[in-house]
C-alpha cells in the first residue's frame, strides 16, 4: 500500500516519491522502507510514529540527505537532494554531541564548518532561552540528559534551519524534562516558524508537536495513515480534552498497525 | 594517591626488592642500589656518559616522530575507508606478527651501520603498533557521530579534523606508551651492533668488563628515559584530551 501525504502549505521544501531503502547486514538484506511518499513544507510540524523498526529513523536520515534512497525521487526545493542541505538541521536520538568539544565548540561547530559569521550575542539569546548559557565551558559528559538535549537543539537552531529534523529527541529524558523540552520546542517553533519533522514513540509528544501525524508500520515500513492535528504547537492545547481525544485516535491507529 | 606519592612508593618498593636481590645474589651479579647511585653520580660528570644518553634519546625521538607521522595518518585512513582497509589488511596481518628485529641485517644493508639503520628499525617496530591502534580506533567511530558531523555540513576533511582525530587521540596515546616500552627494550639490542654511543652500548660495554655497577647504572638510565617519555605523553594527553579526564 502506498500512502501519499500532500500538504497544501507552501513553499514546499522536500518532496519524496516512492522512497525505498534497504540495508545489508550479516543476517541478510533488511528492507527498511517501502515506497514512501512524503511532502514537507510551509512551517508545518510533522510527527512520525510507529512501532520500532518501521523505518521512521531511516526516513528521517533520507530527508536529512545523510542516506540515499535505493529508489524513488527525493527533491529539496525542486532539485535532487544529493547531500545534506544547509537549510536542514538534525538532532539525533543520542544528542550527537561530540564529547571532545566543549558546549561552546559544539554549538559553533556547524557555523565554523559552513564558514558563517558567529554572532555570539545572538547565540547567547538562544542559550538564555534554553537555559544553558552558564554551561558554555562544560563538556557534554558534565551535563544532564536534559541539558545535553538543549545543547543539541541550540547547535541545530544556530544554523537557522528552515527544516528541523528530530529523531526521538526526548526519549532518554525523565517525564518532567521531557515535558519541559516539548514546551520549549513548541515555543521555539512559534517564534521561528521553521518546518519540523519529529520521530517519536511517545503518543502525547506526537500529538503535542505534530500538526500532521504520520503513522508508519509494516515491513518494509510505509506510511499507513495520516492524522491531521492542526492545533499542535498551539499554546494551551496540551492537556485539553481535544488533545486527549487525538491521543486516543493515534493510539487506535498504532494498535491497528501493531 | 597523588602522582608524586605514587612514585615515592614505587621507588621505595623497587629499591627494597633490588637491595634484597643484591644481598642474595652478591655484588658480582647484582649491584646494590647505593653502588649504582655512586656509579651514576661519577658517570654523570663525564661527557662520554651524556653522549650515550644523547645518542639513545636522539634515536628514540627520531623513531617516535617517523613512526607517528607515517603510521597514524595511514591507520586513520584505513580505519575510515573500508575499501582501503580490505586491500591493506592482508599485508598488515602477514607482516605485523613477524618480529621486526629479524630484519636487522636487511636494515643494516639498506641504511648502513650508522644511526639511520637503528632509527629505522625502531620506527618499524613502533609503526605497526601505532598503525593498528589508529586503524581500530578510527573504525570504532560511531555512525551517529559521522551523521552528526555530516548534518552540520561537514565534508571528509571536517570529519577527520573534528571527529576521527580527536576521538582516536586517547587510543593513540595508549599506543604510544605501549610502543615506547617496546622500543626502549629493543634499543638495548640495536645499540649492541655497530654503535659507539648509546645506553645499549654502554651496558654491553660494562658487561664485557664485568663492571656490574655500570650495568645497573645503564639499566637505571633506560628506566628513567621510559619515565620521562611516559610522563611527557601523560602531560600531552592531559592537555589535548582534557575531555577524557573528566
Amino acid at each position: 500500500m502506498k500512502t501519499s501525504l500532500i500538504q497544501n502549505s507552501s513553499p514546499e521544501l522536500i518532496r519524496g516519491t516512492g522512497l525505498t531503502k534497504s540495508y545489508s547486514t550479516e543476517q541478510g538484506l533488511i528492507r527498511a522502507l517501502g515506497r514512501v511518499d512524503i511532502v514537507i513544507g510551509g512551517a508545518q510540524t510533522i510527527a512520525l510514529v510507529g512501532p520500532s523498526g518501521c523505518g521512521k529513523s531511516t526516513l528521517l536520515l533520507l530527508l536529512a540527505g545523510l542516506e540515499k534512497p535505493d529508489s524513488g525521487k527525493l527533491l529539496f526545493k525542486s532539485t535532487p537532494l544529493a547531500q545534506p542541505p544547509r537549510e536542514i538541521a538534525l538532532v539525533l536520538q543520542d544528542y550527537g554531541l561530540f564529547p571532545w568539544k566543549s558546549v561552546r565548540s559544539n554549538i559553533e561547530l556547524g557555523l565554523k564548518i559552513r564558514r558563517e559569521t558567529i554572532d555570539w550575542s545572538e547565540i547567547m539569546e538562544l542559550l538564555n532561552e534554553l537555559d544553558i548559557s552558564d554551561k558554555l565551558d562544560a563538556y557534554p559528559q558534565q551535563l544532564s540528559g536534559g541539558q545535553k538535549q538543549r545543547v543539541a537543539l541550540a547547535r541545530a537552531l544556530v544554523l537557522n534551519p528552515t527544516l528541523l529534523l528530530l529523531d526521538e529527541p526526548f526519549a532518554a529524558l525523565d517525564t518532567l524534562n521531557r515535558e519541559r523540552l516539548q514546551e520549549l520546542s513548541e515555543k521555539l517553533w512559534r517564534q521561528r516558524r521553521f518546518s519540523m519533522a519529529l520521530v517519536t514513540h511517545n503518543i502525547q509528544e506526537a500529538v503535542r508537536l505534530g500538526q500532521t501525524i504520520l503513522v508508519m508500520g509494516g515491513t518494509p515500513g510505509r506510511i499507513l495513515s495520516v492524522i491531521e492535528n492542526h492545533e499542535a504547537c498551539a499554546p494551551e492545547y496540551f492537556g485539553t480534552p481535544y488533545f486527549y481525544e487525538k491521543c486516543s485516535q493515534v493510539r487506535t491507529q498504532l494498535e491497528s498497525v501493531a | 594517591m597523588s602522582n608524586k606519592s605514587g612514585y615515592i612508593l614505587a621507588v621505595t618498593l623497587l629499591l627494597c626488592f633490588w637491595q634484597f636481590g643484591a644481598m642474595m645474589a652478591g655484588p658480582n651479579v647484582v649491584a646494590t642500589p647505593l653502588a649504582t647511585l655512586e656509579k651514576l653520580l661519577i658517570e654523570s660528570q663525564s661527557q662520554r656518559f651524556w653522549k650515550h644518553v644523547e645518542a639513545s634519546s636522539f634515536r628514540i625521538f627520531c623513531a617516535l616522530v617517523i613512526s607517528f607521522v607515517t603510521a597514524i595518518p595511514l591507520g586513520l585512513y584505513l580505519g575510515s575507508s573500508r575499501r582501503a582497509d580490505r586491500i591493506a589488511k592482508p599485508l598488515i596481518y602477514l607482516t605485523y606478527p613477524v618480529p621486526k628485529i629479524v630484519f636487522l641485517p636487511l636494515v643494516l644493508l639498506i641504511f648502513g651501520i650508522g644511526d639511520l639503520s637503528k632509527i629505522m628499525l625502531l620506527s618499524l617496530i613502533m609503526f605497526f603498533q601505532l598503525l593498528i591502534t589508529a586503524r581500530d580506533s578510527a573504525r570504532a567511530v560511531s555512525k551517529a557521530a559521522k551523521y552528526s558531523l555530516k548534518s552540520l555540513g561537514g565534508n571528509r576533511w571536517d570529519l577527520f579534523v573534528h571527529v576521527i582525530w580527536p576521538s582516536t587521540l586517547p587510543s593513540v596515546f595508549t599506543a604510544l606508551r605501549i610502543a615506547t616500552g617496546t622500543v626502549v627494550a629493543v634499543l638495548f639490542f640495536v645499540e649492541s651492533i655497530g654503535a659507539r654511543y648509546g645506553i645499549g652500548f654502554y651496558i654491553l660495554d660494562a658487561w664485557g668488563r664485568a663492571d656490574v655497577p655500570q650495568i645497573y647504572a645503564g639499566i637505571t638510565v633506560l628506566a628513567l628515559m621510559g619515565v620521562v617519555l611516559y610522563e611527557t605523553f601523560d602531560i600531552l594527553e592531559r592537555v589535548y584530551c582534557r575531555w577524557n579526564q573528566l
